[in-house]
């Protein structure tokens, strides 16, 4: 008989093996050795314990963090449906529901013959053609009923996932609207060499010239964060690229690493030489795990041809190659902090900040991390040259942005354009009418009413990351909030009480008006709330977990007030209700056996 | 000298570790009383809370009983602080909130043997348990909250001293405590 350890070893020998015993690939030996039984074995964690000599609390403690590592059994095929806003809008809620009575369980829990589980999952990334799913990791996209029963059946008999009908796997780019970054001819390595005429000081300049602005949210010079990471004191450099696009109704990464793989590569090769970095990392959202392949292979192409490893296009002391990392479903490793954390092994985390990534990030050392379109935008500028790039958009935000564009309009998808576009001109060209509101740059941005859409996009009026998700006038705006604010409570790292507890809050609040018990008070408590998340959280995403609230509340307020019971205080839940469990266990119906409403 | 302030405070499902908290005010307790006078307390051991100024509960709301004293307490105290993460989270007694309450009654009185007489209890005279723990602010309004477990003595001193002044209470550096 083959041991226990010894059945363990067969598998995750190899794996260890590949990735060198590093600790700091934890997170990705855990992916893979999941991948074996659809959970991690106790006994695997013991075997992983001892090779890599790190205690067994800790590799629960990052398997415990990740909402795609599981430590039970989670059925042979896990269900995830995504559970944005818009997959809500496209009638995701039913079909879960009806594909939970098709397979006999509840929500949440592992059917009983160890099958099947169905649950939800934050934004999968598919807002365009939703609704969408992950099972066992894949995702399906464009669900309907049909398509449902028939992936019902598939699990029911079992069919491996390699043997579902291809096109349900189907991914489409919908680009609607193309611009200098999607509709660029450059072939690969063009951007490098004439980066290698260059060379690192000029490289800097031009970026800083080009006005570039980092396109993950937040819009920090590029040109800055390049020249700060050169001149940091290391031993060694790394860049960073941050493909890990969580937020709700953003998914031009997703498209720009499908159709310009090479052109992100070719962005990041061209920090490398600029900052003197030898070692670089994507980090690919979990949800984007079917990239994965075409992405190693768009590597491997790049290493044949001279254009990473050992003396790129012949420069000697030019040295870069790039390994790709997959996050595991987790919101809070898109921020730069965290994700570098999750990169080097642990919980994706969020560090003190200072001291910045910049100068201490892997491994402590300087780092240079930016959005996926950041890379393909520098490459752009450095082809086109900083005067002409400079020349699109607007003063402070040169260049052209990708929008994603999702909710209620016949044209969903990509849309490229110059920075300066008015919310107004976005809605024509996907078609939406009757539009009541646009949340712009996600769940973390802003709610633009209809009195707003003049607003242009860009960073002196309006930032964005790229979200772009239409509402018409049959939604309702607190709903959408509501959806919102359950999202930021489920991705709370829970490192820091104020956003642990406070999205917590919110979330109880923001139901308690949902079941008809809110009151005056529930919004005065919601705005005490707001107050304590901006002020006290410990990183980004506590900060803005209230934005969707406060801003509906803005422009939307009677879609609260209509949901309140009364002026007055009213109790979050129904008391009498919540004894008769415990009525039918003891068979009590005595008058202390119930609660009358107040007042009543 | 003007009247004293009186003061009431009770615990629901706590631990009673926020009380144990807030005698670490030692000496300034005889600060204190010269200026407020306990009602129901566990110190006076009055059965019913009359009118007061500050009512102060630990604990959140996890049977019949607990309503109805914490009702009590809104009709009579002007000012009503939740102190301690049982009365602001529900805190360690939500920790059954995950079970279900009928499996919880049928393990400990009729599965697990030693406890088990056979039956559950079902004297009138005993509040019936809710099916999920409460924080106090779910059942009626809460003014202010004490977080920590427990607070610190100079946190309850500060945040009552600040009410009884007349001051909107601050809480500063070292004296919020959440866990
Ligand atoms: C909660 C949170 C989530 C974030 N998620 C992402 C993300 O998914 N992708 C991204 O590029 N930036 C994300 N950011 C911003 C990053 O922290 C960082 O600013 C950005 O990647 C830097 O790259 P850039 O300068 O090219 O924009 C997030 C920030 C926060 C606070
Ligand atoms: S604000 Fe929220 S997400 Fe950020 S560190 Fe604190 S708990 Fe984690
Ligand atoms: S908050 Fe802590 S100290 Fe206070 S009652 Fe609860 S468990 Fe006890």
């Amino acid at each position: 008989m083959v041991s226990d350890s010894g059945l363990h070893a067969t598998y995750l020998g190899p794996i260890l093996e590949r990735h060198g015993y590093a600790a700091t690939s934890l997170l990705q030996i855990l992916r893979e050795a999941q991948e074996h039984y659809g959970y991690i074995h106790p006994s695997a964690i013991s075997y992983i314990s001892v090779k890599l000599g790190i205690p067994r609390a800790r590799i629960e403690g990052v398997a415990g963090f990740y909402s795609f590592l599981h430590l039970r059994p989670h059925g042979e095929y896990r269900v995830l449906f995504s559970d944005n806003i818009t997959d809500r809008m496209l009638g995701s809620q039913p079909l879960l529901e009806e594909m939970c009575r098709q397979l006999w369980l509840q929500q949440g829990k592992v059917s009983e013959d160890g099958l099947v589980s169905i649950n939800t999952t934050s934004c999968t990334g598919m807002c365009d053609q939703g609704p969408a799913m992950l099972v066992n990791g894949r995702a399906i996209t464009r669900l309907t009923q049909q398509r449902v029963q028939e992936i019902g059946q598939l699990i029911r008999n079992r069919t491996p996932l390699s043997d579902w009908p291809s096109d349900f796997f189907a991914v489409d780019d919908n680009i609607r609207r193309s611009g200098p970054l999607l509709g660029n001819t450059l072939a690969p390595g063009a951007v490098l060499s004439t980066a290698l005429t260059l060379g690192s000081e000029n490289i800097i300049e031009e970026i800083k010239q080009s006005g570039l602005r980092g396109r993950g949210g937040a819009g920090f010079p590029a040109g800055l964060k390049w020249e700060a990471c050169r001149n940091a004191p290391g031993e060694a450099r790394h860049v960073v690229c941050n493909a890990d696009e969580g937020e709700p109704g953003t998914f031009k990464d997703r498209v720009l690493l499908t159709r310009q793989a090479d052109l992100v590569f070719e962005g990041m090769t061209l920090c490398a030489l600029a900052v003197g970095a030898q070692h670089g990392y994507l980090y690919l959202r979990g949800e984007y795990r079917y990239l994965l392949e075409p992405l190693q292979a768009a590597l491997q192409r790049r290493r044949e041809n001279k254009l990473l490893g050992k003396n790129i296009l012949g420069q000697p002391g030019f040295d870069f190659d790039i390994v790709i990392h997959l996050g595991a479903g987790a919101y809070i490793c898109g921020e730069e902090s965290a994700l570098i954390e999750s990169l080097e092994g642990k919980r994706g985390v969020p560090r003190n900040r200072p001291p910045f990534p910049v100068t201490h990030g892997y491994l402590q050392q300087p780092t240079a991390l930016d959005n996926v379109e950041t890379f393909c935008a520098a490459a752009l500028a450095i082809h086109m040259g900083a005067e002409k790039y400079r020349a699109i958009g607007t003063p402070k935000s040169s260049g052209s942005k990708l929008i994603s564009v999702s909710g209620d309009c016949p044209r969903p998808g990509i849309y490229e354009y110059p920075f300066g576009v008015s919310v107004r001109e976005v809605l024509a060209d996907c078609g939406a009418v009757n539009t009541r509101a646009v949340q712009v740059s996600g769940p973390s941005g802003v709610c633009v009413a209809a009195s707003e859409f003049d607003h242009r996009l860009g960073f002196e009026d309006l930032p964005t990351a790229g979200a772009f998700m239409v509402f018409d006038d049959s939604r309702d705006l607190f709903e959408v909030a509501r959806n919102f604010v359950h999202f930021f409570a489920h991705e709370s790292c829970g490192f820091c009480t104020p956003c642990r507890v406070g999205t917590a809050l919110l979330k109880q609040t923001m139901d308690k008006i949902a079941a008809g018990h809110g009151t005056q008070y529930d919004l005065h408590e919601i705005e005490n709330l707001d107050q304590v998340l901006q002020t006290s959280s410990h990183c980004g995403l506590g900060r803005t977990a209230c934005n969707p609230v406060l801003h509906t509340l803005r422009h939307f307020r009677p879609a609260y007030e209509s949901r309140l019971k009364s002026l007055e205080f009213k109790p979050a839940f129904d008391l009498d209700g919540a004894l008769a469990r415990a009525r039918q266990m003891t068979g009590r119906d005595d008058a202390g056996a119930h609660l009358k409403t107040e007042g009543a | 000298m003007s009247k004293k302030l009186r003061v009431a405070t009770t615990s629901l499902a706590g631990c009673f570790g926020c009380h144990m908290s807030a005698l670490d005010i030692d000496e300034r307790l005889f600060t204190l009383l010269n200026l407020i006078e306990f009602d129901r307390s566990p110190l006076t051991d009055i059965k019913h809370c009359g009118r007061c100024y500050i009512g102060l509960i630990e604990g959140g709301v996890c049977n019949a009983e607990n309503v109805h004293v914490l009702r009590e307490f809104r009709k009579n105290c002007k000012i009503l602080i939740a102190i301690g993460s049982c009365a602001i989270t529900g805190g360690l007694p939500a920790q059954r909130n995950h079970l279900d309450l009928g499996s919880c009654l049928t393990e400990v009185y009729l599965t697990e043997p030693g406890l088990a007489h056979g039956y559950i209890p079902n004297d009138p005279e005993l509040p019936l348990p809710l099916d999920k723990v409460h924080p106090l602010h779910e059942v009626v309004k809460i003014d202010y909250f004490i977080p920590g477990c427990p607070p610190s003595g100079d946190a309850i001193w500060k945040f009552v001293t600040d009410l009884i002044a007349g001051k909107t209470p601050e809480l500063g550096h070292g004296l919020i405590k959440y866990d």
